[in-house]
């Protein structure tokens, strides 16, 4: 009797594989682009000039390049610290409670800032803050952090809180019971327990804000440039194969910090 | 005395109260720098435009709110459709549903690519479509660009095989912009798929094929059900950002092809228009919450139909 090979693959749907690898393909097709024409060493990008680290270089040594990475790193820096606080006592207040009056309405505020597109909270803050300014003549970077802030918190809030309703009360309890003032059983049970969470909440919120073009643009007072809003403004001009440059610095690094999150993440038993 | 019904009653009060106040922070920093602002721009989209941008304060004027869709004739002073202002909603509505259905026939494919890898490989896939996801927006915006410019990747391979003598005018135009969207929101619409497209009981899919059904039968009529929160949850995650999009308009659509973010960007920019800006800012959030709306009462009747 002849075998009968079994070849019928129920999973199988015919034409998905490729049209998947073409997706695939197209995700990271403009994304070699971009890179390999930061490498162009060519006065402009409408010729390819032989292979050249020139527009890193010039990129490094151009002073307000220089300045909108140092202040984008700070306002991150603020913004995911602030947010991660703000976050953690939150989600502290939301999880591990019978439902309570005004839990519904405090998960729609938080989660507020994702629902609104960017351009609408941008001109709303654009709004307010211009007339503070004018009101008490203070034109710092608090408005960037305090705007940053309010979009990162929901980034932080969404890991911490979701490791808390995995989390039960009997090791606090238990604490308690050993006559841990609240703050002890804080500070030396929850906290240790939370971490790989905060520490997630805060990389997020850091990625969030670090990224950050629209309210920053709308926001931002005069020589208040970030990165980002350094490119944009760079990209309506004739473009120098300079912005090629940072962005791929900015590309690399953006990949680095996924990749430690994924791996940082997925240690997890 | 107070019975201990009494003393239960009073420590779940105080939990609350200290539940507030654990709160309090976020909900502040929320209130000064997200919600009260919507606010604020609400009222000045009901006030009179200031010469040189800004407002009237104390003024009341409906001018913002029709000059959203009507424009007053210079000459007899009659009201008229503002052209300018259809065109510019049109094409936010139907590049948004146009990007949708792109990146859900891109993606559906995509997701159950990746669902019916061993879990090993799942992980490594969906990192694939993380990375990109997780880049600065401009920066994918930017690298769409090196690939329509009219000295991009495109533009330089037809050349160079001969098939176009010079080259096709891809940037400044909707289509420019739709092809940004596309590249930009794909990975919100493969995420929620693959997520749903991982609990699918293949068992279903071998009972359909034992009863005859082809293919084709089988992705319409079980696949795709299953899948059905999957695909409109992408759906509204890609049309949403769509359709308030600044960036990628900004950059790809080169000025004249605007859509309702760059719209409102120019109210408060050269147009000077606050009131005006701020009608169109609440009418988009409108568009936002009707479309929200729409998924929350489509999820849960899904829900409920399975449950």
């Amino acid at each position: 009797m002849g075998r009968v090979r079994r070849t019928f693959d129920i999973r199988a749907q015919p034409g998905f594989g490729f049209i998947a690898l073409l997706t695939f393909f197209g995700l990271y097709l403009p994304i070699a682009a971009l890179v390999v024409y930061s490498f162009n060493g060519a006065e402009s990008l409408s010729r390819w000039g032989g292979f050249s680290l020139r527009w890193f270089v010039s990129a490094w040594q151009n002073s307000t390049v220089q300045d909108a990475a140092i202040r984008s790193l700070v306002l991150a820096i603020w913004a995911a610290t602030l947010a991660t606080i703000a976050a953690t006592m939150a989600a502290l207040a939301t999880t591990r409670t019978p439902p309570y009056p005004g839990l519904t309405f405090k998960y729609a505020f938080i989660n507020q800032p994702l629902m609104v597109p960017e351009i609408v909270t941008a001109v709303a803050l654009l709004i307010v803050f211009s007339r503070i300014k004018v009101w008490t003549g203070y034109t710092g970077l608090g408005y960037l952090v305090m705007a940053h802030t309010a979009f990162c918190i929901p980034f932080a809030y969404l890991p911490i809180r979701a490791r808390l309703e995995g989390m039960d009360l009997t090791l606090e309890r238990a604490a308690a019971d050993l006559y841990a003032t609240p703050w002890k059983t804080f500070r030396h049970v929850t906290l240790p327990l939370l971490r790989p969470a905060i520490v997630a909440g805060f990389m997020l919120a850091f990625v969030i804000s670090l990224d950050d073009v629209v309210i920053t643009e709308f926001v931002k007072s005069g020589g208040q440039d970030t990165l980002p809003t350094y490119m944009l403004g760079q990209l309506r001009r004739e473009t120098s194969p300079e912005i090629n440059a940072i962005a791929t610095v900015f590309l690399v690094l953006s990949v680095l910090l996924v990749t430690v999150f994924f791996f940082v993440n997925r240690r997890k038993p | 005395m107070a019975s201990a019904e009494e003393i239960a009653r009073a420590a779940d009060r105080r939990d609350i109260r200290d539940r507030w106040l654990l709160s309090a922070p976020a909900l502040v920093i929320i209130f000064v720098a997200a919600i009260g602002p919507l606010f604020v721009m609400l009222a000045y989209s009901f006030m009179v435009k200031g010469d040189y941008g800004d407002v009237k304060f104390g003024t009341f004027s409906l001018d913002g709110w029709t000059s959203v869709l009507f424009q007053r004739d210079i000459f007899d002073d009659t009201l008229g459709l503002a052209d300018a202002h259809l065109t510019i909603l049109w094409r936010s509505v139907s590049l948004s549903f146009y990007t949708t259905v792109l990146t859900l026939i891109f993606g559906f494919p995509t997701a159950y690519f990746i669902a019916t890898r061993p879990p090993q490989a799942r992980d490594v896939w969906i990192f694939l479509v993380t990375i990109p996801f997780w880049t600065n927006l401009l920066i994918r915006t930017f690298a769409m660009q090196q690939v329509i410019r009219n000295e991009g990747l495109i533009n330089t391979a037809l050349i160079s095989l001969g098939i176009v003598d010079r080259p096709i005018q891809i940037m400044n135009t909707d289509t420019a912009i739709m092809l940004g969207m596309i590249y930009v929101y794909l990975p919100l619409m493969v995420l929620p798929l693959y997520a749903s497209m991982e609990k699918l009981d293949f068992r279903l899919v071998e009972a359909g094929y034992d009863l005859y059904a082809s293919r084709w039968q089988v992705l319409r009529r079980i696949i795709l059900p299953l899948v059905k929160p999957g695909v409109i949850a992408g759906s509204i995650l890609v049309f949403i950002p769509s359709l308030g999009a600044y960036v990628i308009p900004r950059v790809l659509g080169g000025g004249k092809n605007m859509m309702l973010g760059n719209l409102i960007e120019l109210q408060f920019g050269s147009g000077r228009n606050w009131p005006l800006g701020a009608a169109i800012s609440i009418t988009l959030m409108a568009l936002v919450m009707i479309a929200l709306l729409f998924y929350v009462r489509n999820v849960s009747r899904s829900e409920a139909g399975h449950g």
